[in-house]
């Protein structure tokens, strides 16, 4: 994928989120990012049912990064077994991390493959990914 | 002024706007403390031998021009400590914990840094005090009148920044010294965010103990200092026990204490830091802090005027007194801002700033913060101006 498409797709993640939206109902898991970060302040609202990956929302402030990877996150893990969502995650993590990783599982989650080159932002990427895998590691 | 003492500065091609967080330092400071890695290594206050009365003479030394440098009375009253949380930390726990009684009332703002904020939490979690702010003007600023009205027969502590590391205001010191004295209140300053641009007469302010930091004056990391009145030093407890702070002990548990201030730097300090902060008074007074303070105020007024030409820019302090000025461009988050002025090696910070209290009142949870130092200069700012103006092409050269 060229440079261009995939700050594109960042910027339009980052521009017109998908599924940003808070949530007031219990049958959500709210997760805040807060006490892993000092600037980026995300909201998870996560929704489980029989090991299934239901709904996820989120909202909240913080950069470019953050909010478009959260964004393209969501579109990836809704709809998931918990099973699948934690092999997407740990894909995704490997290929932060510059580990070997699968790249068609994760679709769009791939443009953030060259993160690592700029290390002040490996945990604006990483954030809401990590939210969601202790939570699933938990279940 | 003075950009050809800072390696820093004339090695590498930046602009460093960061000075809140920690300043450069000046080749004397770098070089004092590799002479004593090279020529005098030793311990102080220990050995019997030419080499460690050395660093005992220099290290003693830097004590008394600390002394001088605040205008305290006695070198006694200043305690070397890792810094300014371990210097409000040590008042906090070695003084007011054995002060304080249930129901006392402690005043505070909120636009304190964490590390005058938090150690009162945890004392009013341990004493059952009550925590009390004061409440801002419209501009964020503190007044003897809001004070006024906080204060009860209950007070017994003011705890607050000399200028804010966020807003950049400073607060009246003297005056509320006067007024809390008349009320029987201890007065304690954070002076982090001053000690390099203001001149600070402990005597003169009155106040019962101020802390700072070398590293945010040109000086290393890893040295603060308290100061406090000799009186309210007598009755404070040490946190640390151990070597050096002691004058013999035995096996039944007796401890025979050394007298201040040494009663408080158990454990081997950073020596090598101390002594180069040592050089970093000398190099302070040797430029003037009134030039500084000039040079500075120049500079603020000048980046003031450059960004409110910008339309697409919000201050947060224009009526800063210190050179701190916070800002973002709008509907950019303050972190990508920082990024983008990166990549023209420029330093700003990004965030709350540790300040996270101060949301609640300016309604806005990060922003962008340049503060200025002797070195900055008019050509770094229109620098940043210029790459500002350019910001429509942000997400290119992020992204």
């Amino acid at each position: 994928m060229n440079e261009d498409i995939k700050r594109q797709i960042i910027i339009d993640n980052y521009q017109n989120p998908a599924n940003y939206q808070t949530i007031k109902d219990n049958t959500y898991i709210s997760l805040n990012s807060n006490n892993e970060s000092c600037i980026d302040n995300i909201n998870l609202f996560v929704k489980l049912e029989n090991n299934l990956i239901k709904d996820i929302k989120f909202n909240g402030e913080a950069c470019v990064i953050c909010i478009s990877t959260t964004s393209i996150m969501t579109k990836l893990l809704i709809g998931k077994t918990i099973k699948e969502a934690k092999n997407i995650i740990n894909n995704y993590l490997s290929m932060i991390n510059e580990q070997p990783y699968n790249k068609d599982i994760l679709e769009d989650a791939c443009i953030y493959n060259s993160i690592a080159k700029q290390p002040s932002r490996i945990k604006c990427a990483t954030i809401t990914w990590n939210s969601i895998n202790n939570l699933l590691n938990n279940k | 002024m003075n950009r050809n003492d800072f390696p820093l500065i004339t090695n590498n091609n930046i602009i460093y706007f960061d000075n809140g967080a920690t300043t450069l330092k000046p080749r004397c400071v770098i070089n004092e403390i590799t002479k004593y890695y090279e020529s005098y290594s030793t311990n102080a206050h220990r050995g019997d031998y030419k080499l460690s009365h050395i660093t005992d003479k220099l290290y003693e030394e830097t004590r008394n021009k600390v002394k001088d440098f605040i205008n305290a009375k006695n070198s006694k009253e200043i305690i070397f400590t890792k810094g300014t949380t371990e210097s409000l930390n040590l008042v906090a726990f070695g003084y007011f914990l054995n002060q304080l009684s249930p129901k006392d009332e402690i005043i505070l703002t909120k636009s304190e840094h964490a590390s005058n904020l938090l150690p009162w939490y945890i004392l009013k979690k341990k004493l059952n005090i009550v925590i009390k702010y004061i409440e801002l003007d419209s501009n964020y600023h503190v007044s003897i009148k809001q004070i006024e009205k906080i204060i009860t027969d209950k007070t017994k502590v003011i705890s607050l920044a000399h200028i804010t590391n966020v807003i950049g205001d400073i607060r009246p010191i003297k005056e509320i010294v006067k007024l809390a004295h008349q009320h029987n209140i201890k007065v304690v300053v954070d002076a982090a965010q001053s000690i390099a641009h203001e001149i600070i007469d402990v005597t003169d302010l009155d106040v019962d103990f101020l802390a700072f930091s070398a590293h945010k004056m040109y000086g290393p990391t890893g040295v603060g200092i308290l100061y406090a009145k000799e009186e309210l030093l007598q009755n404070t407890q040490p946190l640390n026990y151990g070597g050096g702070m002691n004058s013999n002990f035995f096996e039944d548990g007796i401890i025979n204490y050394k007298d201040i201030p040494t009663i408080f730097e158990a454990g081997t300090p950073d020596i090598a830091s101390i002594l180069g902060f040592g050089a970093t008074i000398d190099f302070i007074n040797k430029i003037g802090m009134i030039n500084i303070k000039k040079h500075e105020q120049d500079l603020k007024n000048y980046l003031l005027k450059k960004l409110k030409e910008l339309d697409f820019i919000t201050i947060y302090n224009e009526e800063a007194d210190a050179p701190i000025i916070a800002f973002n461009i709008n509907n950019v988050f303050s972190q990508d801002t920082a990024i983008y002025l990166d990549k023209y090696n420029i330093c700003v910070r990004a965030g709350n700033h540790c300040a996270k209290i101060l949301k609640s009142l300016i309604s806005i949870n990060n922003t962008c913060r340049i503060s200025l130092a002797l070195y900055n200069t008019k050509d770094e700012i229109d620098l940043l101006i210029n790459v500002l103006k350019n910001y429509k092409n942000i997400y290119q050269e992020i992204l």
